[in-house]
């Protein structure tokens, strides 16, 4: 997708002056220091940023997990609002996550058939007969190469971490959100499974025409996906732009610094940088 | 679950603590069984019995005798007369004549007769003796000189209307009878309490209401410092403040002496046992409250509560379903110590006269009390209270002992 053709699509998602402060008086710690943003539809956004830039304190406020220090988030072109339950039902069924620990994301005491059936029933679906209710669990199973027949009267916890994160896309299939939150979604699982779940997710987005917005420290990963990429340093977005323009032609020192500490195969590695 | 109980029944300290609380619990449910009725009956009529099987005397007259000649009847009923004050008297005796008495080992018998039958002179007059001294020493020697010569008794049948008394039978020191052929034997393993009640149906008793009262108080505040650490923990805000400041309060106020006052302000007829023990559950949720808060705040931020608020689940539904399981095992643990502290806080304030009221129902702590109250520790009547205390000791050991084994299981850190 050209830059230009990004730039007509409506605004999906957006941010002014967004910031999160933890804690008060001399212990406050700024996490997200004033940021704005403007994710388009059907753009795959990736926020890039060490351990500690303040990326999963970002995410956790994109989806009203936690509250917004100051500034303003526009959903759809309209200010946020989830101030009461039935508003925060409304605006989780257009903005879903999948989280970096495939692990600790499932509740160890339900089993994998509730937390799709949740699914259904968040969209609506709560009143379909059982058999219809299986079959769109068995097309949502099938989407991501799992048998749902295998996992029925399972725990996640019987599953390996790719199975468990394949499952969570799975979980987003059935819930069709606008936008996809994906907090490194596949920092946890071996290099195999990596390029098992980015195809994944790619073949979703095509499917359903989400925005996703990928959150990761892997600036290559990030060049070879994205739409756009924001880089992040202490709270702040210090560069932003098209994958090109900023893996290329990097302006920040903290980019160049990103970029030089990606491992070359055919390069000895220049520890002392790190 | 399954999986979780067997690891459970693996470890070594649960399964020891579980076996002795079972062992009690069966005991309490067995024992009934075989001795029923009401444990505050007083059989007794005098105070403090000592342990050990009561013959009846009047049904051993009437039962049939046989004639045994055992050589040693006569030592033994020697050694049974004299009592331990007898023998320090004669010793006495003996030093007022100024009689050596180096090498007599005061409980050999035979020595210490041949001694006495050697030295005794009623017509003596020792140094500053008094006449009744000198009587008792009179008659001590009668005792021990009728318990050797063949004398028999005479049973006499009293005819309650002309009050006339005829010879019925003579008992000869040779008679015995079978204790089978007795009608009414009864065995007091722990003899009678300061009340003349059967002390070990009562100990029975007494267990199954303090463990009544220690799971009382433990679920009344297992439940209450579940609740609020729940609510603490995963609301935050104001609402934790407000919760913690009461627990604040509760926590530098010594709930003993919480437990004390309102007990005394109850008054003794308003105490039951189960007033009591909710008496204790009340001022015993704080610790519980203040652990499970803190473990619902670790939980709380974890990506299966985000995933589950993202699924649109309620409040209540998470914290039902995402937090709770997790905290499960940790709350069982603090409700076996629960149960654990709130036997004891029953004891502790039932020997301080402010448990329950004391007609109605035996407990572990007003066994001790009255056993105190009647001077058992004095005057070595120790069935009346060591038994409780080594049943309340077992109770707490095997609690606790199930307590640090789920504290194995549950903690991998602690493992062996």
């Amino acid at each position: 997708m050209t830059n230009d053709a990004l730039k007509e699509r409506p605004l999906c998602l957006s941010g002014k002056g967004v910031t999160k402060v933890f804690g008060s008086g001399d212990k406050a710690t700024v996490a997200v220091d004033h940021v704005d943003f403007e994710f388009r539809e059907g753009e795959l956004i990736s926020i890039v940023g060490e351990s500690g830039s303040g990326k999963t304190t970002l995410s956790k406020m994109l989806l009203g997990l936690i509250s917004v220090t100051e500034g303003e988030v526009f959903f759809q072109g309209k200010p946020r609002d989830i101030s009461n339950r039935k508003k925060r039902l409304e605006y989780w069924k257009g903005i879903q996550a999948i989280f970096q620990d495939p692990f600790s994301s499932f509740n160890v005491f339900s089993k994998i058939d509730a937390v799709l059936l949740d699914c259904i029933r968040m969209r609506g679906g709560g009143h379909l007969s059982k058999e219809k209710k299986i079959e769109m669990m068995t097309e949502a199973c099938g989407f991501v190469n799992l048998k749902y027949e295998e996992l029925t009267n399972k725990y996640p916890f019987e599953l390996s971490g790719g199975q468990m994160q394949r499952l969570m896309i799975a979980r987003i299939f059935l819930l069709k959100p606008k936008i996809l939150l994906a907090d490194e979604p596949t920092s946890m699982i071996d290099a195999c499974s990596r390029a098992t779940i980015l195809d994944m997710l790619m073949n979703l987005r095509d499917e359903i025409g989400m925005t996703i917005i990928f959150i990761t420290h892997d600036i290559g990963l990030a060049y070879y996906i994205s739409d756009s990429v924001y880089i992040m340093e202490h709270g702040k977005f210090v560069e932003k732009g098209t994958p090109d323009e900023v893996i290329l032609t990097p302006q920040a020192e903290y980019t160049k610094r990103l970029i030089s500490d990606v491992p070359k195969i055919h390069e000895p590695w220049d520890l002392s940088t790190v | 679950m399954k999986n979780t109980l067997k690891q459970v029944f693996h470890s070594g300290k649960f399964v020891a603590g579980f076996g002795i609380l079972v062992f009690i619990l069966l005991l309490m449910l067995i024992y009934p069984l075989f001795n029923p009725g009401n444990p505050l009956e007083r059989i007794g009529v005098g105070t403090f019995a000592a342990p050990g099987t009561y013959v009846s005397v009047y049904d051993s007259i009437s039962a049939e005798k046989e004639i045994l000649r055992l050589s040693d009847a006569d030592d033994k009923r020697l050694a049974q007369m004299m009592s331990m004050e007898d023998r320090v008297s004669m010793i006495a005796w003996f030093t007022a004549m100024d009689i050596d008495v180096t090498g007599l080992d005061m409980n050999d018998t035979d020595a210490l007769l041949e001694m006495w039958r050697a030295n005794y002179d009623d017509s003596a007059r020792p140094a500053g003796m008094t006449k009744s001294k000198r009587n008792f020493y009179a008659r001590l020697n009668n005792t021990i000189n009728d318990a050797s010569t063949a004398e028999a008794l005479s049973v006499t049948e009293v005819d309650l209307a002309t009050g006339e008394a005829t010879d019925v039978g003579q008992i000869g020191k040779t008679d015995y009878v079978n204790i089978n052929a007795v009608a009414n034997v009864k065995t007091l393993p722990l003899g009678t309490d300061n009340f003349g009640r059967d002390v070990l149906k009562e100990l029975v008793s007494a267990c199954g209401t303090s463990l009544m009262i220690g799971v009382i108080a433990g679920i009344v505040a297992t439940i209450i410092g579940l609740m609020l650490g729940l609510l603490a923990g995963y609301l935050g805000g104001v609402v934790d403040d407000i919760i913690m400041f009461v627990t604040n309060i509760f926590t530098v106020i010594p709930s003993f002496v919480l437990l004390i006052l309102i007990s005394y302000s109850l008054g003794q007829d308003q105490r039951g046992a189960s007033t009591v023990a909710v008496v204790i559950g009340l001022t015993s949720w704080v610790w519980t409250t203040r652990s499970v808060r803190s473990q619902v705040i670790s939980l709380r931020n974890r990506d299966h509560v985000n995933l589950s608020k993202l699924s649109g689940h309620s409040v209540m539904k998470i914290i039902m379903k995402d937090i709770l399981p997790y905290i499960a095992s940790y709350v069982v643990m603090a409700f076996i110590l629960q149960v654990s502290s709130g036997i004891l806080a029953e004891a502790q304030l039932s020997l301080l006269g402010l448990g329950p009221k004391t007609t109605e129902v035996p407990t572990l702590g007003l066994m001790m009390n009255w056993a105190m109250l009647y001077s058992a520790h004095l005057n070595g009547s120790w069935w009346a209270y060591f038994p409780v205390i080594l049943t309340i000791a077992l109770i707490s050991f095997s609690l606790n002992l199930m307590n640090t084994g789920l504290d194995q299981v549950f903690n991998p850190t602690l493992r062996d």
